[in-house]
This record gives C-alpha cells, sequence and structure tokens, in this order.
C-alpha cells in the first residue's frame, strides 16, 4: 500500500474531482427540475391542492309577450362533497346517512356522478330541504369534504298550464355526456328536457361559475375561500316568446280535469304562438330536481298519457276543418265559386259505387259552396271532390302544406299525413288494393289525412290573411309566410265570409259572441271505438284577424263543442288586447 | 503539538465545524418545517424540539472525542466493531420495523422501546476496522485475493444490514468499501472488478448493455492481467451473473419489483408506489427559484409529500427555499466533503487518513443516493440525509463522524489556517 503524501495528493485530486463532478450534476438536476420544469411543476402542485368547485348558476328566465314570468328560478341548496375515491365517497355517504335520509339509490346515483367528474364535488342532493342543510351545517366538521352551497333550481310559477309548451329541465343523461353537443356540460349538470328548455338549450343553460377550495392529500378542504377569486357565474339572456301566458292559463283553467285535447294558437300575420296547450297536463314543477318514481310512473300509466303533446304531435283526422282545403282547391282551379251549386243536391247521402252519407241524413238540399260551408255540407265535398280528381287533390293538398311539419321552433313535431300522390295508395295498399273513391272521403278530411292541431292552425293563417300561411314562432323572429294557394282578393274575402258564416248561421251557431265576428270550421273526426272528437280551427275577429286558434277535444263529441272552448278563447285573448291597445272595436 | 493534560493547546478546524454546524442548523430548521402542515399533527409538530435536543447530547459527545486522541480511536476500533457486529445480530433476532419501513428490521427494541439502530452505528464502526485492517497492510496489493481481509471486515456487517433487509444501507456500506480501498491505493482497474460482477447483475437486463460492458471487462482484464485463475473467475462470475440476474428478478418479492420498476418510470404507478417520487418531484419541480416561503411549501403542508421529515426534507427544502436554497444545502455539502477530503490529505497517519475519507464517503452516499432520489435520480432506498432528516441515532453518529473528523484534523499535518485555541 502506498501512503505516499505524492500519491495520496494525486487520490485526493481525484476525490475531489469526482465530488465536484457529482455535485455539479445533482444541481444540474434540480436546475432542470426548478427552472426550466418549473411552470410544469406548479401547474402539477396547483392541481395537487385546488379543487375547483363550480357555483351552480341560474338557466335563463322565460318571459311571455307580455314579460309575464314563464320559467325562473328559485333559491335553493345543493349538497356535494370532494371525494378522492370511489372507496371513500362510498363511506362518506355511509357516514351521511347516520345524520340525514338518503336512500340506497340516491347513494348509486352519487356514485354514478362521481364515476363521470372524480375530479368534481360529487352531487348528494341537488335540491336539499331547509332542514336537511341546517342539520348537515352544524355537523359540517365531521363531513371534511362536504360543500353546501346555494343552487338556482327551476321553477314554472304556472306549471300545468306551459307543461306542453316549456318542458322541463332534468340533470345531463351519461348517454347525453357522450354526446359531441354536450361535449361542454359536467356530470351533475341541468339540461333541458322537453318543450323551449331544449330547444332554446345553448341560450338557456345556465353558466356556471368557479371557487377554489384548498384541499389536502386526502381530499379534505382545508382551506374554503380566498384560494382564488371567485368567478361569478353569468345570467343567461332571458327568452322573450310570443306566448300570451293569460291565454295559456285560460285554456288550462277551461280545460279544467274534465276535458282532454289540444289547443294551438297564433298570430296569422306573423305566426308568432300565443299559446300552446294540451290536455290533461301535468305538473313540470314536480320534474325539477329529479320527478319521483311514482309520479313518473303515474304520469305514464294515465289513461290518457299527459306526457304526449297533442299539440305539436297529436294528430287527428282533420275532418270538415279541412273542407275549406278542398273549396280553396276548387276555386284555384277555376271550378266553382263561392255561389256554385253541385249537379246534385243533398240528400242525405251521394252514390259512388256505394252510398256516401252526407252527415246530415236529413240532407242539405240545393246549396251553394257558401252554405255546405256553413252547413258543412258532405254531399256537395264529395261533388267537388270529384271534379277536382284523386290525382290535383293529393298534388294540392302537398302544396297546402298537409304532409309537412310547420317547421315551428318545438322539438317533438309530428309530420303531418297526407297522400302524397296515388303511389302512396299503391304501396300501401297495393295496386289494385284500394279504390280511387278514396277521393270521396279525402275531400271531407277522412281517409288517409292525418294533422297536427298545429298544422290546421298554419293552414288557417294562410286562409285568414293572403293565402300566405306563417310558420309558427314561439320566440319572434322575423316572420316567414309561404304563399299556399292563389286566389283573387274577392275569391278569398269570399271565403273568409263562408267562414264567418259558420259562426254566425251554421254549424257553430251556439259560439256566437255579441260584438265579436269569429270566422272558422269545426269539425268532427270519427275515432272508434271512442266518442268523436271535436275540432274548431277559426280566427278572430273575422275582418281584421288577431288571432289564429286551432283546438281538438278528444271525445268532445261535435265540433260545436271545440267552437265555443275556440271562442271563449279569443275572446279571451282579444278583450286582453282591445284594453291593452285600446282599439275601439264596432 | 504540545500536549499538557487537560489543559493542552486545541486546535479547532473551524471550516468544517462551522459547515457542520450550518447544515444541522439547516436541517434542523426544516425538520421544524417538516411540522407545519395544515392538518396539525402534534407529534410531528414537536420533532424539531427532539432533534435540537439530540443535537445538543452529540455535541457533548462531539466535545468528548476531540478530547480524546486518534490512537484512542484507533484502539476502539475492534470492540466498537465487534459490537456493532452483535448488536447487528440482536436486531436480526429482536428487531422491529419503524415508520415506512415496517417490515425491515432496523431497530433494535426491548421491552417494546426502540432503542436505535445498530446499522448507524455499524457504518462508524465498520469504517473505523477497514481502516485499521487498510493502514496496516503495507505490501501493495496486486490481486483481488490479497483484498480478502478488508472485504471480510466488511462483508459481515454488510451481510446482516442486508438480512434486515435494508438495502439502502447495505449500498452505503459498498459505497465505503470502495471509497476506502480507493485511498488505501487499490488500482482502480481492480475496483473495476471488483465491482463487475454486481455491474454485470443489474446491466444484465439488457443483452446489449450487459453485452458491452462484458468486452470492457475483458479488455480490462487482457490489460491488467490478473492471476490467470482470477482473470477467468472474474470472466466467469459476470457470466453467471448475467445469467442468474432474469432468475433472481423473480425470486424478488414484488414491492422489491415494483422498486425497481417505479424507478425506470414512477408513473407506471402514480398512485401507488410511484406516489412518493412523483409528489417528490412536484414539490421540488413548483418550488421554482425562491421557493413557496419557509413552512409555507403546499405539498408538504397538505400531505401530498410523504415522509417530509425523513426521507424526503430535501424536498422540503426544494419547495420552499427554490433553487437558492437547494444550491446553498448542496453548497454546505460539497464544502464539508472538500473539508474532510482536506483533512484525509493531511492525516498525520494512514489510519486517520483512511478514517477521514471512509467517513466522508459515507456521508457522500447518503448524501447522493437520498437527494437524488428526491428527483428519482436513484431508486427508493429510504436511506436518510445526514444532518437534516429527523433520527436521533444518525444524527448523533453523524456528530460523532464529526467529532472524529476534528480529532484528526487537529493532529494531522500543518495546521496553517486552523485558529490555536
Amino acid at each position: 500500500m502506498s501512503y505516499h503524501p505524492n500519491s495520496v495528493l494525486r487520490r485526493a485530486r481525484v476525490a475531489r474531482g469526482l465530488l465536484v463532478a457529482a455535485f455539479t450534476l445533482l444541481g444540474g438536476a434540480f436546475f432542470r427540475a426548478q427552472v426550466l420544469q418549473n411552470e410544469e411543476f406548479v401547474l402539477r402542485s396547483e392541481s395537487n391542492r385546488l379543487r375547483e368547485v363550480p357555483l351552480p348558476g341560474a338557466r335563463g328566465i322565460i318571459y311571455d309577450r307580455h314579460g309575464a314570468i314563464i320559467a325562473e328560478n328559485l333559491p335553493g341548496y345543493s349538497v356535494s362533497i370532494l371525494s378522492p375515491t370511489t372507496d371513500s365517497l362510498r363511506s362518506a355517504l355511509k357516514s351521511l346517512s347516520r345524520v340525514i335520509d338518503i336512500d340506497s339509490a340516491q347513494q348509486a346515483l352519487a356514485i354514478r356522478r362521481f364515476r363521470a367528474a372524480p375530479t368534481r364535488p360529487a352531487v348528494i342532493f341537488n335540491d336539499a330541504s331547509f332542514q336537511v342543510v341546517s342539520v348537515l351545517e352544524e355537523r359540517r366538521a365531521e363531513f371534511p369534504g362536504l360543500i353546501i352551497q346555494s343552487s338556482p333550481k327551476r321553477y314554472y310559477p304556472d306549471g300545468p298550464a306551459v307543461s306542453a309548451l316549456v318542458g322541463y329541465t332534468g340533470e345531463i343523461s351519461e348517454k347525453q355526456l357522450a354526446m359531441p353537443r354536450f361535449k361542454e356540460y359536467k356530470a351533475g349538470q341541468q339540461v333541458g328536457r322537453e318543450g323551449l328548455e331544449v330547444q332554446y338549450e345553448a341560450q338557456l343553460r345556465a353558466r356556471e361559475g368557479s371557487r377554489f377550495v384548498e384541499v389536502d392529500a386526502r381530499n379534505r378542504v382545508v382551506r374554503d375561500n380566498g384560494v382564488r377569486p371567485e368567478v361569478q357565474p353569468e345570467a343567461p339572456p332571458p327568452l322573450r316568446t310570443n306566448i300570451d301566458l293569460d291565454l295559456q292559463r285560460y285554456a288550462h283553467e277551461y280545460f279544467g280535469d274534465s276535458l282532454r285535447g289540444a289547443v294551438v294558437a297564433l298570430e296569422p300575420q306573423t305566426g308568432g304562438v300565443l299559446a300552446i296547450y294540451s290536455a290533461p297536463s301535468y305538473d313540470i314543477n314536480r320534474f325539477i330536481g329529479g320527478v319521483s318514481s311514482s309520479y313518473y310512473r303515474e304520469l305514464q300509466e294515465h289513461k290518457y298519457k299527459p306526457l304526449f303533446n297533442r299539440a305539436l304531435s297529436g294528430r287527428y283526422p282533420p275532418a270538415s276543418t279541412w273542407k275549406l282545403a278542398t273549396a280553396v282547391m276548387g276555386m284555384e282551379l277555376g271550378l266553382v265559386t263561392m255561389d256554385t251549386h253541385m249537379e246534385q243536391p243533398c240528400t242525405g247521402g251521394y252514390y259512388y259505387g256505394r252510398v256516401f252519407k252526407c252527415w246530415d241524413k236529413r240532407g242539405h238540399g240545393d246549396i251553394s259552396l257558401a252554405q255546405a260551408i256553413a252547413k258543412s255540407c258532405d254531399v256537395y265535398f264529395y261533388q267537388l271532390g270529384l271534379k277536382i280528381g284523386l290525382t290535383k287533390l293529393l298534388a294540392g293538398g302537398v302544396r297546402l302544406g298537409f304532409g309537412d311539419s310547420t317547421g315551428i321552433d318545438m322539438p317533438g313535431e309530428k309530420t303531418s299525413i297526407w297522400p302524397a300522390s296515388r303511389a302512396y295508395f299503391d304501396r300501401r295498399y297495393g295496386p289494385r288494393g284500394w279504390n280511387p273513391s278514396v277521393v270521396l272521403s279525402l275531400s271531407i278530411g277522412q281517409a288517409n289525412n292525418s294533422q297536427t292541431p298545429l298544422n290546421m292552425a298554419r293552414f288557417y293563417t294562410a286562409l285568414a290573411t293572403d293565402g300566405s300561411a306563417a310558420t309558427p314562432q314561439v320566440v319572434a323572429r322575423t316572420p316567414e309566410r309561404k304563399k299556399l294557394f292563389d286566389l283573387s282578393p274577392d275569391q278569398l274575402k269570399s271565403v273568409q265570409l263562408a267562414l264567418a258564416d259558420v259562426v254566425s248561421r251554421g254549424t257553430a251557431a251556439g259560439a256566437q259572441i255579441q260584438g265579436l265576428t269569429i270566422a272558422g270550421k269545426t269539425g268532427t273526426a270519427q275515432v272508434p271505438p271512442e266518442k268523436d272528437y271535436a275540432w274548431f280551427v277559426g280566427y278572430a275577429p273575422a275582418d281584421k284577424p288577431k288571432i289564429v286558434l286551432a283546438i281538438i277535444i278528444e271525445e268532445g263529441e261535435h265540433g260545436s263543442t271545440a267552437a265555443k272552448v275556440a271562442t271563449k278563447l279569443m275572446e279571451r285573448y282579444l278583450k286582453a288586447k282591445l284594453t291593452m291597445t285600446a282599439v275601439t272595436n264596432d | 503539538m504540545a500536549r499538557q493534560g487537560i489543559l493542552r493547546r486545541q486546535s479547532i478546524d473551524l471550516p468544517l465545524l462551522i459547515t457542520a454546524l450550518l447544515l444541522t442548523l439547516f436541517g434542523i430548521a426544516m425538520v421544524f418545517s417538516a411540522g407545519q402542515t395544515d392538518m396539525p399533527d402534534k407529534g410531528l409538530e414537536r420533532l424539531w424540539q427532539r432533534q435540537a435536543a439530540f443535537f445538543g447530547v452529540a455535541l457533548v459527545a462531539t466535545w468528548v472525542i476531540n478530547r480524546g486522541t486518534v490512537r484512542l480511536i484507533e484502539w476502539s476500533a475492534w470492540p466498537l466493531y465487534l459490537l456493532s457486529i452483535v448488536l447487528l445480530l440482536a436486531t436480526l433476532l429482536f428487531g422491529s420495523g419503524a415508520g415506512t419501513a415496517q417490515s425491515m428490521k432496523g431497530w433494535l427494541t426491548i421491552g417494546g422501546r426502540r432503542l436505535g439502530q445498530p446499522s448507524e452505528l455499524a457504518k462508524l464502526a465498520t469504517t473505523l476496522m477497514l481502516a485499521r485492517m487498510l493502514a496496516t497492510q503495507r505490501e501493495s496489493i496486486r490481486s483481488l485475493v490479497d483484498l480478502w481481509k478488508p472485504l471480510m471486515v466488511v462483508g459481515v456487517p454488510w451481510l446482516l444490514v442486508m438480512a434486515q433487509p435494508d438495502l439502502g444501507t447495505g449500498i452505503v456500506f459498498i459505497g465505503i468499501c470502495f471509497a476506502m480501498l480507493f485511498w488505501a491505493g487499490v488500482p482502480w482497474q481492480l475496483l473495476v472488478m471488483l465491482a463487475s460482477p454486481g455491474v454485470s447483475l443489474i446491466l444484465a437486463f439488457s443483452t446489449g448493455v450487459w453485452g458491452a460492458w462484458f468486452l470492457i471487462l475483458v479488455a480490462l482484464v487482457l490489460w491488467y492481467r490478473p492471476f490467470l485463475v482470477e482473470g477467468v473467475v472474474l470472466v466467469v462470475a459476470n457470466v453467471v451473473m448475467g445469467v442468474v440476474a432474469p432468475l433472481l428478478w423473480d425470486k424478488l418479492k414484488p414491492y422489491q419489483q415494483q422498486r425497481f420498476l417505479v424507478f425506470l418510470d414512477p408513473n407506471i404507478d402514480a398512485m401507488g408506489s410511484g406516489y412518493n417520487v412523483i409528489q417528490s418531484q412536484v414539490a421540488i419541480g413548483s418550488g421554482g427559484l425562491f421557493g413557496k416561503g419557509f413552512t409555507l411549501g403546499s405539498q408538504k403542508r397538505l400531505n401530498f409529500l410523504p415522509e417530509q421529515q425523513t426521507d424526503f426534507i430535501f424536498s422540503v427544502v426544494g419547495e420552499e427555499l427554490g433553487f437558492v436554497g437547494v444550491v446553498v444545502a448542496l453548497f454546505l455539502f460539497l464544502a464539508l466533503f472538500l473539508r474532510a477530503t482536506r483533512v484525509a490529505t493531511r492525516a498525520a497517519d494512514a489510519f486517520p487518513g483512511l478514517v477521514a475519507f471512509g467517513l466522508m464517503s459515507a456521508w457522500f452516499v447518503h448524501v447522493i443516493v437520498n437527494v437524488g432520489m428526491t428527483l428519482n435520480l436513484m431508486p427508493v432506498t429510504g436511506i436518510p440525509l445526514p444532518f437534516f432528516s429527523n433520527g436521533g441515532s444518525f444524527l448523533l453518529v453523524s456528530w460523532l463522524a464529526v467529532g472524529i473528523l476534528l480529532r484528526i484534523s487537529a493532529e494531522g499535518r500543518g495546521q496553517a489556517d486552523a485558529l490555536g485555541l
């Protein structure tokens, strides 16, 4: 062994070199981590300690045309909990269940919400009762990750009156979360489920704010506020609609529990939707914060299906209300005027291969078109239909929009059914399986013809104005009008006079109201085995239409029943309108 | 140097003492900071007081040692060595785990009271014993066979430590052994050959790298020309190691395998065995240039950083004091080690020189492995950071080492820059 000073010094030099080299390397590694990669690590340490707690926002308020509130928000409380893992959430829920009432379904739901968004607090109650909140506030220290905060909840002051119109909101589903158009949504957020709430979701959607809490490694909240500035939720712009809430309410009142059916009211010039009502209705407020399964089952198993929106999705044989379409087509083709009589007077029936009956078996005699409209004479329209011919009748129906949907800004509208051409029958029944005499039934609004109340209302906006139909609009945009038929002003006037006659003298005579002239047409749809459905589609005032209204009353038996309700509704609307605009009507 | 009884003139290596003092005060401050969390833990909060108390005891012990002589230290090598072997054996029989290393029997426990970690004493005693052995070996070493005695001295305690099993301390023993053999003048080629089977074992996981290493080794053997038998044995040993490595791998316990895999990529088990290292890196990296402020590290305060008072105390330095604090700490360590190397260089004799260098190298391995671990440059082996990590016996032993170094320095050649007291 050599311990000669020189060799010791040489080794010392090597050792010093190695030491300096090792420490330089170590220092370099720290330089890299702390200076070069600092930002990345700061981010990671921040995401370690900070948890974003969403501040629930309010959905946009929905107003009617006069500024009355259709949908608003009430203060509420949500209870949620921050957990690092599913297991810790489970045990937290278990200890919570000793203090407050959480059933196993709610626990399972909270766990599902957690799994869908593990970094957000898992919502336990969207709408906690005051009692639950006060119990939890008192014992907050026992539940470190617990977050109780105000959370606005949807409220519809006139819930049952507007159920078919606004729909309701609910928690976004897992299926929806997977869809690209909901990519900005997070589990636990509210989303429109039906009606306007769905249609205008993008506008009405609650804008979430956020605040940050500081948590420790076990996800316990260490500091609740002041960690970072809060971002308050932004209020969405309100939704202003064409709806007349008073009319909507009145329809609900009038239908009550005894009647069922649907009402659609439009402004004839603009297509602005004044009312959309479907009966029986239901309480949409009971859907907020999660509908109870018992109420939902009750609605689903209800004999008359309240969840079914009859105004938009109910398709009914239009019956006599459709005769105006036949009349318009005949006049357009130059086959008839209001004074034209048919070859055969009405004797209660018409023979075409077999006997086609008139609804009044006593017969209407030899009458003009105007009278035929007023009396709703079937025999007259059989003959007019034959004059037009099946091919032209089918094409004309298409042109008048009976095979279309209206394009209303509401979800769930069903397309009305109208055979586009003879091929429809060939396809459906086989080339020899049908008889061209179907033209007789079609011309009185029967056979393969099913119209939504909304589509009928749209057609009557054309009759009420200049032959152009307005696209129904719940939320006002530029009115869209489409020319349906080409009649001279005189011809149109004569049609309108005939329609006015229906209410003053014809089938709807009982519906006459002092001081107002109403134009319209009744209809009685046969829907065996049920009793007849009653239709009325019309407008008022007859000389200067301000409202077009289509109404169907299921099992209303005769069109005049519907006409009475329609008249009441129109009167209600026009009176309100008159007093407001101070227009004198004499 | 004059020796006149109690009143003899003392000279103290002030730079060494001051560096060690600064490191210890820095360390106690960090232990204090480690106790400052947002979920107050009384035990953790009071640790720094215990550490400070131990420091007081350590200073007294250091003073006592410094009153002694190198001769006395040399004389104590044998008894200390035997004592530590006995204690290590006793630990294996009656030991218990502690803290994060519950499965490791590192603590000597009597009647449920943990008395200390004999492996800390064993490091010191083995250093002394090895120095004694190497200092008395006068003929120069040309062959691995000549190394059997020193290797025995290290091998026995090393095996006992590995049996605990305490891989970290085992690494320290290996470090001490190689450093002291180097200081004793064993040719570097021999050291490489000595290390080669171990290197083969590690490199065997990649056949290509192992092959390259093997070629280098063969070249070295041909150049250095050891005894034929030795050369053959060496080559065969490397081949065998290369072959058995995968078999040994299968023999490892899953947690041991996991440690190795996590070292390669902590993210494979970010919430499990990789968690500590990842959080440590995040703590250090987020500290930036100037840190988050003393006691204010969020990773530590909120318990994301594990073992912040022991294994990962350097991460607290990084997080709270930033790169600047890290550089200061590393600089203090480097200064201490350079000073200790200087003490070794100027030692009056072979034995004190070897002791000084051995003590320094033990610290060095601790620092490199522990600090390296916080940035995942080294696998997590759970060895503490000298002067920083909370732990009474380790601080005591570290200061015993300081005392020995001071004594050696005092008796060394030339004290031009030391103050006479």
